[in-house]
């Protein structure tokens, strides 16, 4: 209701105040929903990093701090863990392999989901996305028995092809809309300038795509980074740091775990964020 | 010697027929329009010619090779885009240069050509910028110069100036003819604009439904339209249309008025005449006048005769209101008759 209302309609508003009620009181709704999940995801971040940069000594201790003590000590403690460099450095290896095949097999995906039509085109779109309806645990019997008969079992190419598939649908539908935004135009115009379509895509559409391409990679590499399932079950000696901490979760003590997981976390927040305009435009324009 | 010849070329999209067989020779350094109203074709014709569609049946040949198996970057073609396509990661050099680059010319040449075509176009102050530093007008100018600076037999052109605001095309239309008549290119220009039509081609093949309907120079298919549709599609306001009834050997009745007309004819046939080609005089068509609009130079009347809605190009120093009965006599050498079964022109 606005305040200068004229006197004809001074009789009137008995009416419109409960549709103002209803209306504030969805405003309040609203508000409190975003509160609620953004401590929802805050909290627990919030709280990890609190001990992860604490002291050991307080991190175990009582009360708790609400302000970090800035310690290295839980850090240090972590980093020198016995096996600690090894998972870390695995799962960097993992992640990388991850990255390069989901980029190398879906960019060139997503370009021709963008770009051609042929039969079964949607029902291709539809399979992509079916992979992640299998639940990883199902799966994982029937791949620890082929990969210990390959003898793809306990190595970094192993667990890399498991950590692809599961980054594979997002890098093609990542790069899907990427290059759906990308006009055919410019694509035809540097074929009649002389290119043929390798030079094309080479010249004109991978210049204009790769910031994208990056941010797919970056998001390829986080979910391999993050994974713990399979890594769990496909790895014995070359363990992964998820995996590597899952194994030492009940007998590690709190610093270890909380230094652990901030370890874990901090990456992938910060490639996320860097990148969160490309991964939004996977629901954007990829809906065609 | 860039003659473009164009053999029984069809195209199918599924069961939808967008081209029928069409023949049509566009000789060298000639600049040949493609006119009709949008989903008639003449983009599709155009990108069959640029190699970036395939045909269903038939052949081009530009000069002495046939080219509808080769890739476009091996027809000696160069292409303008609606929407201008200039590529937004390379600045404006790199753009007109692109081509050139492709064809691995010395850099001298390159500079000579990228200069001597951006100032061709008065875009040598933008070399440095980026496409989206530049307005739809300058970006236009972009995608010209680089089509030039290939220096290609056969220039394609695809409704170049439909993104354009009004004044700027016209602007750009004027700017266009020189330069394209200028670089002795054989070109073929698609629009859906009449008057862009008109203005630049040496030739117009007019298109309809997938048909090249007429194809001729702009004054012949303007007074002599081969097919009714070409007579309703050219000119603003178009022709006008009347039912004749046969009253004697060579002569017809069109509204009441006896008119000399086809004498091979048989049956019922359309009478056409132009708006600007009748004048009140003491005998003609009984018109009632329904709108009036004084467009300064002349005053357009919308008229009915007969029951149908008709056009007159009238004086505007004629006084004449809503509601007024008009004669309007067509002049008798502008009077073109069309078969209403074929839809073809009758002589």
């Amino acid at each position: 209701m606005t305040a200068g209302s004229s006197p004809a309609a001074a009789p009137a508003p008995a009416a419109p105040a409960p549709a103002a009620d209803v209306r504030r009181a969805g405003r309040w709704l609203f508000r409190a929903g975003v509160v609620f999940l953004c401590a929802w995801v805050l909290v627990p971040i919030y709280l990890l990093m609190v001990n992860a940069l604490s002291a050991p000594a307080d991190v175990t201790g009582f009360p708790k701090r609400l302000v970090p003590g800035f310690d290295p000590g839980s850090l240090a403690f972590f980093l020198r863990f016995q096996g600690v460099a090894e998972a870390l450095w695995n799962s960097v290896q993992v992640a990388a392999v991850t990255m390069v095949l989901s980029i190398g097999i879906g960019a060139p995906a997503g370009y021709a989901l963008s770009r051609f039509d042929f039969p079964g085109k949607g029902m291709f779109r539809l399979l992509v996305i079916m992979t992640r309806a299998f639940p990883l645990p199902l799966l994982a019997l029937p791949l620890a028995v082929l990969f210990i008969r390959t003898g793809l079992d306990d190595s970094i190419v192993g667990l890399a092809l498991v950590h692809t598939t599961l980054a594979l649908p997002f890098a093609v539908l990542i790069t899907f809309s990427l290059f759906s935004g990308i006009p055919v135009e410019l694509e035809e115009a540097a074929w009649t300038l002389g290119c043929t379509r390798l030079q094309a895509v080479l010249r004109v559409v991978m210049p204009l795509a790769l910031p994208g391409i990056a941010a797919s990679a970056v998001f390829a590499f986080v979910i391999s980074w993050n994974e713990v399932f399979a890594a769990a079950v496909l790895t014995i000696q070359n363990r992964t740091l998820t995996a590597f901490l899952l194994q030492s979760l009940d007998v590690s003590p709190l610093p270890l775990k909380f230094a652990g997981g901030a370890a874990l976390v901090i990456p992938a927040l910060v490639f996320i964020f860097a990148v969160r305009r490309y991964l939004f435009a996977m629901w954007g324009i990829a809906n065609r | 010697m860039a003659e473009i010849r164009i053999r029984g070329v069809a195209k199918t999209f599924g069961s939808f027929t967008a081209l029928h067989s069409v023949d049509l020779t566009i000789r060298d350094r000639e600049f040949l329009v493609l006119l009709g109203a949008s989903g008639c074709g003449k983009t599709t014709l155009l990108r069959i010619v640029a190699g970036l569609e395939t045909a269903s049946a038939g052949e081009v040949w530009i000069g002495e090779r046939r080219v509808d198996g080769l890739a476009p970057r091996d027809r000696g073609i160069a292409m303008v885009f609606q929407n201008y396509a200039v590529f937004p990661h390379l600045t404006v050099y790199e753009n007109i240069a692109f081509g050139l680059r492709m064809k691995k010319l010395p850099q001298a040449e390159i500079d000579r050509r990228v200069t001597r075509n951006a100032e061709l176009m008065h875009i040598e102050q933008l070399l440095k910028r980026y496409s989206g530093q530049l307005s739809g007008g300058q970006r236009q100018r972009v995608a010209v110069a680089r089509a030039l600076a290939m220096e290609p037999a056969v220039i394609l052109m695809d409704e170049p100036l439909s993104n354009l605001d009004a004044l700027l095309r016209l602007e750009m239309r004027a700017e266009l003819k020189g330069v394209l008549a200028g670089s002795r290119t054989t070109t073929i220009y698609v629009t859906h604009d009449q008057v862009e039509a008109m203005s630049l081609a040496d030739r117009i093949a007019v298109m309809n439904a997938g048909r090249i309907v007429q194809a001729d120079d702009p004054v012949q298919v303007y007074r002599n339209p081969a097919a009714r549709f070409v007579g309703s599609f050219i000119g603003n306001p178009p022709m006008n249309f009347l039912p004749a009834t046969p009253a004697g050997p060579g002569a017809w009745e069109v509204a009441g008025l006896r008119l000399a007309g086809p004498a091979g004819a048989a049956g019922r046939i359309e009478f056409a005449i132009r708006p600007e080609d009748l004048a009140p005089a003491p005998e003609g068509l009984a018109a009632t006048v329904r709108v009036v609009e004084p467009l300064g130079p002349h005053t357009l009347v919308t008229a009915e005769v007969a029951g149908a809605p008709f056009r007159a190009v009238l004086d505007s120093d004629l006084r004449v209101a809503p509601g007024d009965r008009l004669t309007l006599a067509p002049a008798a050498d502008r009077i073109r008759w069309f078969d209403p079964e074929t839809q073809e022109a009758l002589t």
